[in-house]
This record gives structure tokens, C-alpha cells and sequence, in this order.
């Protein structure tokens, strides 16, 4: 039986734009209380955490690892290079680290696609933008047929692509096409970005083809496709088919294969982030469902 | 300077010693309008004759640059490192350059370019997204590339931002940043107050570049303003092979610059016979500004979505030119090439609902 009494207490490392939204998707949450937001300097998004009356602090995770009561679990929201020094620290005290950054300390995990998988992890990494929105339908076309190789493009507004992804989009590339193929099910694996500047900025949008049999049941793929979208939306309600999946005939320059091909619109709940940057939102609500699966998880273990 | 293609005076990073310097993108903005199906003996003959007529610079990459060949762009029919490889077999004094644009390519493919003896690494980012391609300056310039940055759609953005764009380029490596005219959109002044004022931006330290497209007629005329505006390299295509209405074409280009008096150290007649002799007989249609090609300019739309556009016009029944129309509206950039099967599926929805209501 879950109270409010029994909610998991959380922090948020990280107070910038990310880390404000998570807080604003967490305040909504039956299961989680984000107790603590820290960061390693005087800020807005401190500012802003303090007047929703949550303790807020400049004092990094040092202070936060010397609060009389720790918190179960942290929301990382920092960058890159930040969060492996920390890691370490946060498995010692016990605390589960969901990993909002591309370090990749622990397993990529997606919410619908491998959660169960790594129920217990002691750090899950949220991998990509890209990956939360295209990984679940790469999984959904693979559990039903063989996917020999699957490509995603992802369209994001300029202005929704941060310092951290624009000085290193290869990274982008890299770990997304790997999260197509080690998590989507796919042999292989191919991951675009682009970067779009028009106003009023483009809602994000994200392409996904996968190679099919020729012989592949197409009502069988479609149904899965669409029940995987319903999972999203559980957690993303911008999350949207913006037609129905387009299938080609096979081609020899294909390998003998089909194709599909899903049109997805990732529109942004508008918490704290605009509604265009469905790519962060996709995070944040990615990492908050992880939150609150590994606290229901928790709390059942413990009733 | 010599007059003649036999100094190799541009094989050293920093760009070219001659007044001009045409760069020829036959086997890389071609690939478009080959649908990417280069063979190796297309490439080594083409890369053959243009190396005899004494062009310095060939491009040599799928049309989207390394890492291209995809389901959203069109799979090559010969992986590009060996179209690449057999280039660089090929040429005798030219250098092999190759296209990388950060998010669909990426560092480890520029590597696999190099070792295959690609000279030159063009970084190409949308005209307002510089700072996507630092680091792949870096890696070029520390694998010892000669560097140029490309600033496509450059119509997209005003003439001082695409300067500061260009200072992003350059101080991150890049030894010439070229106004990439994408669309065919720009209309000669257009073309000249860009030039103009990247020049002034970066010109006491990088040189400028202009790569132009057909859509408008005008990839000719903008070139020759482009350098008497200071810009010293020009991209062409024989036959004017690319996407879109095609790219300036490098035989008239040669043969404008040398009725001007200006040295390129391309022999005209040489590039002439290249054109006629080996490009010509490949062409799978002479690129020209028909009504797809001409709305592409005229509402400023990345070249490149021609065919996508015109396999997607076919596949749902709707006009390929609405297509194009619909992209420029919405501001698509190149890359997005999903977005047109996108648009396409919206015009077959309206076009069958208005079907319904008139009933």
C-alpha cells in the first residue's frame, strides 16, 4: 500500500533547465519527494527550487552526502564529465543514481524497452534524447520480426540543443546507434541528428526505419508498434504516431528486405521546458518514470 | 603563380596560392543525382580526367557526406571509403577531398578518409549551427587536413550572422569557410553581401568560399561575384552534375574565369572533353531547372530533396513540386529528407478528404 507517508525521498543534482523540469514532473509524482536540490553554485534554478519550498543548496554533492537523512535515490542532471567522479560516491552510500548525462556509468535503460531488466541496477543511465524516442519502436518491430538494421533521424529546434550536445554530437551518434542496437534489437544500427533554427522552433521529431522480412505480418508489426506508443504516452503524453507505419516493398539494395517506417512527434508536457523541446522532455519524463518504478519497486520489498 | 596545373602549390594546408581555385564535387554533390550509385570506373575516370585538365581539388563522398549511405539519404552502391581510395589511386596531382557533416557523419569516418589518403575535410553544418563542427576541425587539423568549413542554406540567415558563423568555423581550424548557396535561392547581391561579409570576418586569416547551385540559373554569375568579392575557391560540377538544377558547372566556370583572365590552372578544353567525354555519357538525366528544380529556389529549399521528393510524389500520387513547396514553408533543413514522405502522406490525407467533402 503506497501513502503519501511512504513516498522515496530524492534529490536533484544539477539545477539547470533539466534539473528544474524534473523537479516540476517529481512534484506531481505519488511515489517520489524530491527533498534536495543541489548544485556547485548560487543559481536560478536553486532560486527556483527554494520557492516551491524545497531545500536548495550551492554545496554540491559533498553537502548532500552529509545530510542526516540521505535520499534513496538521485536524479543526475549535470554533465558528462560530473557525473563519473560522483557515481562511485553515491553507490557507496547507498543511493540509486539515475544518470540524465551521456557518461553512462550504468546499463541504458528505457522504460518500456529493458526496466525490468535492471530493477536493482545501482545506476541506470537514460542515454539519449534520440534513444528515449526511437528505441521503444526499434524494440517493438524486433519482438515481433527480425530487424537486420535500424536507423532513427532525430529533428530537434536549435534552440532546445545545448552547449554540451552541439561540442560533442558525435557523442549523440554514437551512443544512440548503440542503444538502437543493444536495447531496439537490432543488428545493426544508425543514428542521424539534425539541428533545425526556424520560429517559431519545430516541435521534435523523430524518424524510425527498420528493415523487415519480406514475409513480415505488417498487422502484426503495426499492432505492436502501436501498443509500445501507448506505453510512451503513459509517461510522454506528447508522444504521437503522426501517420500510420509505412511499409516498402523489398528491395534488393535492401538485402532482400522491406522496410517500415514510423513518423513519431515528440511534443513536451511544457513543465518547466517549452512544449518544442519534446527531446528534453523525453528525458526528464524517461528519468522520472525510472524514478518511480525503481520506488514502487522499493516499497513492494519492503511491505 | 604559374598559370598551369602542374605546380602543386595548393597541396599545403591553408588553402590555394592562385587567384582562384576551382574545387570539383562531380563525385560528391553528383552522388545525388545519382541516387549514390557510383561504381569505382565512373570514379576513376572521372577523378583521371579531371586530374589530366589540372583541377586541384575533387570531392569524393556520398552526397550527404561520410557516413551518408542510409535508408533516410539513399544507400551507396560502393562503399564511399572505396570510392575515396580508388581517387586518391587515381589522382596524380589533385587532392581527394571529402564531406563530413556532423550528425549524420562522424569523427571515426573522417579517420577512415584519412587513412585511405583524403587530403582536404569539409565540415558542412546548417548556416546558424557552426559550433556543431568544432571538434571535427580539430581532429582534421590534427590529422594534418587541409579544412574547410561549409555553411549550407546560407539564404537562411542574414549576412552578419552568417559571419559570425564563419568566425566559429575559422577560429575552430578552418582554413576557408565557403557561402554554401544549398538552394539555388540566392540572387547575385544576395550572394555578393554574404561573400562580402564573411570576407571581412575572417579574411585576414582564412579564405572564402562559394559553392552555387542552378535552381535560379545563377550558380555562374553568383561564382564570378563571389570572388570579385575576395572569395577564392569555387565549387562546380561537370555537366553540371548535382542536386537540384544541378551546381555551377565546373566547364563553365573554367571557361568564364579564363575569359575574365583569371588563373584557375584548369585547362578548358581539358575539362571541356572531361564533361562531354566521361561525365556525359553516365548522366542518368542532364540536371536541369524544370519545375521541381526551379520551386526549390524560388522557395529556398535544400537541392538535395529533389529526388526524395519525386519518389515520394510518385509513391503517394501527389505533385513532387507541392512537396518542395511545403518544405520551404516549414523551414525543413537539410537532413531531413524523412520530412518529405512526412508532407507527402499530409497531401494525400487532404487531397482524399477533399475528395470526400465534394461528394
Amino acid at each position: 500500500m503506497r501513502t503519501a507517508l511512504t513516498k522515496a525521498l530524492a534529490a536533484i543534482v544539477g539545477p539547470g533547465n533539466i534539473g528544474t523540469d524534473l523537479l516540476a514532473k517529481l512534484r506531481r509524482s505519488n511515489d517520489i519527494e524530491v527533498g534536495y536540490v543541489v548544485g556547485i553554485m548560487e543559481s536560478e534554478g536553486l532560486e527556483r527550487a527554494r520557492a516551491l519550498g524545497v531545500e536548495a543548496s550551492a554545496g554540491g554533492v559533498d553537502l548532500l552526502l552529509d545530510r542526516p537523512v540521505l535520499p534513496s535515490k538521485v536524479l543526475d542532471a549535470t554533465y558528462a564529465k560530473a557525473h563519473p567522479a560522483a557515481a562511485p560516491r553515491f553507490a557507496e552510500a547507498g543511493i540509486v543514481a539515475i544518470d540524465l548525462t551521456p557518461a553512462a556509468v550504468g546499463p541504458l535503460v528505457s522504460p518500456p524497452v529493458n526496466f525490468r531488466d535492471h530493477v536493482a541496477a545501482p545506476n541506470i543511465n537514460m542515454i539519449s534524447c534520440g534513444a528515449q524516442a526511437t528505441v521503444p519502436i526499434v524494440h517493438a518491430v524486433s519482438s515481433v520480426v527480425r530487424v537486420d538494421y535500424a536507423e532513427i533521424v532525430a529533428s530537434v529546434a536549435s534552440k532546445s540543443a545545448g552547449p554540451g550536445t552541439r561540442a560533442n554530437i558525435d557523442e549523440f551518434t554514437h551512443t544512440t546507434s548503440r542503444a538502437v542496437r543493444e536495447l531496439g534489437g537490432a543488428t545493426r544500427g544508425k543514428a542521424i541528428i539534425v539541428l533545425n533554427p526556424v520560429e517559431p522552433p519545430m516541435i521534435m521529431r523523430d524518424t524510425v526505419f527498420c528493415s523487415i522480412p519480406a514475409d513480415a505480418d505488417r498487422d502484426a508489426v503495426t499492432a505492436s508498434i502501436e501498443r509500445r506508443v501507448a506505453e510512451v504516452q503513459e509517461y510522454v503524453p506528447g508522444y504521437t504516431l503522426r501517420n500510420a507505419p509505412q511499409y516498402d516493398e523489398p528491395r534488393e539494395q535492401w538485402g532482400g528486405n522491406g522496410r517500415v517506417a514510423v513518423f513519431l512527434e515528440v511534443r513536451g508536457a511544457g513543465d518547466y521546458l517549452p512544449e518544442y523541446a519534446g527531446n528534453l522532455d523525453i528525458m526528464t519524463a524517461a528519468a522520472a518514470r525510472v524514478g518511480e518504478l525503481v520506488a514502487r519497486e522499493k516499497a513492494s520489498v519492503t511491505a | 603563380m604559374s598559370s598551369n596545373g602542374s605546380q602543386p602549390d595548393d597541396s599545403a594546408t591553408g588553402g590555394t596560392r592562385r587567384p582562384v581555385r576551382i574545387t570539383d564535387t562531380t563525385l560528391r554533390d553528383g552522388s545525388h543525382a545519382m541516387s549514390h550509385q557510383f561504381t569505382e570506373a565512373q570514379v576513376r575516370a572521372t577523378v583521371h580526367a579531371l586530374d589530366a585538365a589540372g583541377v586541384e581539388v575533387v570531392e569524393v563522398t556520398h552526397g550527404d557526406g561520410l557516413g551518408g549511405s542510409s535508408f533516410n539519404y539513399g544507400f551507396s552502391h560502393t562503399n564511399e571509403i572505396d570510392l575515396i581510395r580508388a581517387a586518391v589511386e587515381e589522382a596524380t596531382q589533385a587532392t581527394i577531398a571529402v564531406l563530413l557533416v556532423p550528425g549524420i557523419g562522424t569523427m571515426d569516418d573522417l579517420r577512415q578518409a584519412r587513412a585511405v589518403g583524403a587530403g582536404i575535410a569539409r565540415v558542412a553544418t546548417h548556416c546558424t549551427e557552426a559550433d556543431v563542427s568544432v571538434q571535427h576541425f580539430g581532429l582534421a587539423k590534427s590529422l594534418g587536413m587541409e579544412t574547410v568549413g561549409f555553411l549550407m542554406m546560407s539564404h537562411r540567415t542574414d549576412p552578419a550572422n552568417l559571419a559570425r558563423q564563419a568566425r566559429i568555423m575559422a577560429d575552430a581550424g578552418a582554413d576557408c569557410v565557403y557561402v554554401v548557396d544549398s538552394a539555388g535561392a540566392l540572387v547575385l547581391g544576395d550572394a555578393q553581401e554574404r561573400v562580402k561579409a564573411v570576407f571581412d570576418e575572417i579574411g585576414h586569416q582564412a579564405q572564402v568560399g562559394f559553392h552555387g547551385h542552378q535552381n535560379l540559373s545563377l550558380g555562374v554569375a553568383n561564382s564570378v561575384l563571389a570572388f570579385q568579392t575576395g572569395a577564392r575557391q569555387i565549387d562546380g560540377s561537370l555537366c553540371a552534375l548535382g542536386a537540384g538544377a544541378g551546381n555551377s558547372p565546373t566547364e563553365v566556370l573554367a571557361a568564364t574565369f579564363d575569359h575574365l583572365g583569371v588563373t584557375t590552372g584548369v585547362d578548358v578544353g581539358g575539362v571541356l572533353d572531361a564533361a562531354e567525354e566521361v561525365v556525359r555519357p553516365y548522366l542518368p538525366r542532364w540536371p536541369k531547372a524544370d519545375r521541381t528544380a526551379i520551386v526549390q529556389g524560388w522557395a529556398g529549399v535544400y537541392s538535395s530533396f529533389l529526388l526524395h521528393a519525386e519518389h515520394a510524389a510518385e509513391r503517394y500520387g501527389v505533385p513532387a513540386h507541392e512537396i518542395l513547396q511545403r518544405a520551404g514553408e516549414a523551414g525543413y533543413v537539410g537532413g531531413q529528407e524523412d520530412m518529405l514522405i512526412d508532407i507527402a502522406l499530409q497531401l494525400s490525407q487532404e487531397r482524399d478528404l477533399a475528395a470526400t467533402g465534394a461528394r
